[in-house]
């Protein structure tokens, strides 16, 4: 169980996240909707501790993981596996070595010393690493360059390295806002299958509420850094949503889609 | 309308002459301090005058004496390249010794750089202590000349390579890790958070998610390095720390005249076929990594 308590995060003046007091049980798949700059991404980065809270406590079953440092945050970091919008993989680095990241936070003694200087990790790893990747039909990929897969692959690729971590926890910041719709797909159905299959308790960050009322089994919606929605997808009517945003649901994704547009031409440009 | 123009038109005058106005204030300035810099220096163009024939003079005095006739004649003729180049063999044996040491020092300063370079990366956040200790390291290494440390280490490890070998890999180290550490800085952090958010520690970031994406970059700097060291080591020798400058520092020093354009000529040479061989070897290094 995951619990955040009167969760802030500020930014000079600026209150990026205000006071988030969230429940998440284990094995949910919980969407986090609302538009740009309402926090959604600042809040998922305070888990995994990318970001430092001004304020307020994050607790996993119990044990306060606000404050950890050293050895105790990596393993937190490593229970509660990140995947990015832009999938922040190593773009020179084969898809393989890519996936091994996740087992980074696994190695001890000698072998640590191994991994650091001859990034030689061992068979049994390679094999979950490439048993990751098969499972999303990347196998083939292994060896290639991670800056050769397409944004939908690499995302994918994202999510294989998550899985090496052994994780608890799968954060997902807006994992398929630069991806076409295919793509942003086959993503949503990973992670849906890691949320089922493997009872990883996922928390998404989506700009599309119909992606959110498919794939989700509860949707919290965010507006200037506070919650102002937790309940079923159902409950998510359009007559809520304009009450929450003062915009149709039609608006709402017209401007979810010129976000996409303006995040997929940086994303290739970043490759490049 | 046409007051607009003339308005505007006058307007571009006045900023022209204001720009001519400064920019020849500023050559006056300029010329101001090179004069008084040269009258400190005594760079007197009347001591130039007098001196540049005597640069002739000495190219004319160290020139072979060849003969036509007997330029390919055995070591014991006058006149023939064997006379002249009659110690080709031990020469040739410290011109191997010098690249050697060239390549020994740049790979172990590179190497040294390298380390200094992450913590000295302002972008990936090692700690106030770590950069600046990082970075005051690499300019001390930087800013002392090679052969300020050769005479330093030849008093402490006794003449020979392993004191020009040391010497000019601590300035490599101060040179190539300051600019390790601005093409670190010049890497997107993307990877680095995809490291670290799966628990990876800074050292794993560095060497994961860092080092394969500047590696290119990085080993063409340190055959660019490669490159100077090989003519820093040709004359490291003149202070006891091994290569071909020590032979070079003796016929100087004895007057040997047709020794001193020999040498000279064959360390041209040397340096010359590596530069062009490493420069092969950079551009393919860079067009495979690429």
């Amino acid at each position: 169980m995951l619990e955040l308590k009167g969760l802030t995060r500020r930014f000079g003046a600026t209150t990026a996240v205000d006071g988030v007091e969230l429940v998440v049980p284990d094995g949910q798949m919980v969407g986090i909707i609302g538009r740009s700059g309402a926090g959604k991404s600042t809040l998922l980065r305070m888990i995994n501790r990318l970001e430092t809270p001004s304020s307020g406590r994050i607790l996993s079953g119990g044990r306060d993981v606000t404050a950890l440092s050293g050895r105790g945050l990596r393993e937190w970091r490593r229970d509660c596996a990140m995947v990015f919008q832009q999938f922040n993989l190593v773009q020179r680095l084969d898809v393989l070595t890519n996936v091994l990241i996740g087992r980074l936070a696994w190695q001890r003694g000698w072998r640590r010393l191994m991994v650091l200087l001859a990034a030689r990790f061992t068979a049994e790893e390679r094999a979950m690493a490439l048993a990751a990747l098969d499972r999303f039909g990347l196998a083939e990929t292994a060896l290639q360059r991670a800056e050769t897969l397409s944004g939908g692959q690499q995302q994918r690729v994202a999510i294989c390295r998550a899985l090496l971590q052994k994780p608890r926890f799968l954060l997902a910041d807006e994992p398929i806002a630069s991806l076409d719709p295919r793509n942003a797909q086959l993503v949503m159905d990973a992670l849906r299958d890691v949320n089922r299959r493997d009872g990883l308790t996922v928390l998404v960050n989506l700009h599309h509420l119909d992606t959110a009322r498919e794939y989700c089994d509860r949707i919290v919606a965010m507006q200037a850094g506070r919650v102002v929605f937790d309940d079923a997808p159902g409950a998510l009517t359009p007559e809520r949503v304009r009450a929450i945003y003062g915009i149709s649901e039609q608006e709402f994704a017209a401007e979810a889609e010129a976000r996409r547009r303006a995040a997929a031409a940086p994303a290739r440009l970043a490759v490049a | 309308m046409s007051g607009a123009i003339a308005s505007g038109e006058a307007a571009y005058q006045a900023a022209l002459r204001q720009r001519r106005r400064a920019t020849l204030l500023g050559f006056a300035l300029l010329a101001l301090c090179l004069l008084a810099s040269a009258r400190v220096s005594e760079a007197y163009p009347a001591t130039l005058l007098a001196g540049l024939p005597r640069i002739g003079e000495y190219f004319s005095r160290i020139l072979p004496a060849l003969r036509w006739d007997s330029l390919l004649a055995g070591t014991e003729t006058e006149g023939s390249l064997a006379f002249w180049m009659y110690r080709l063999d031990s020469w040739a044996w410290l011109l191997l010794e010098t690249a050697n040491m060239a390549a020994l020092a740049t790979l172990m300063g590179a190497g040294a750089g390298l380390l200094l370079a992450f913590p000295a990366a302002r972008n990936l956040g090692a700690g106030t202590l770590a950069y600046q200790l990082s970075r005051r390291l690499l300019e001390a290494m930087r800013t002392v000349p090679e052969i300020v440390f050769a005479l330093i280490l030849v008093w402490a490890f006794g003449v020979g390579p392993l004191a020009g070998i040391l010497a000019i890999a601590l300035h490599t180290a101060g040179a190539c890790g300051k600019l390790f550490a601005e093409a670190i800085e010049n890497t997107g952090l993307g990877a680095w958070a995809g490291v670290r958010s799966a628990g990876g520690s800074w050292a794993q970031a560095c060497r994961f998610a860092v080092l394969p994406q500047v590696a290119p970059n990085l080993l063409s700097y340190a055959l660019l390095r490669f490159e100077i060291n090989l003519r820093s080591a040709s004359v490291i020798g003149f202070v006891g720390a091994g290569g071909i400058g020590e032979e070079l520092y003796k016929v100087i020093s004895f007057n040997y005249y047709e020794e001193i354009s020999a040498i000279l000529l064959l360390i041209i040479l040397a340096v010359c076929a590596i530069d062009l061989l490493s420069e092969r070897l950079r551009h393919r290094v860079i067009g495979a990594l690429a």
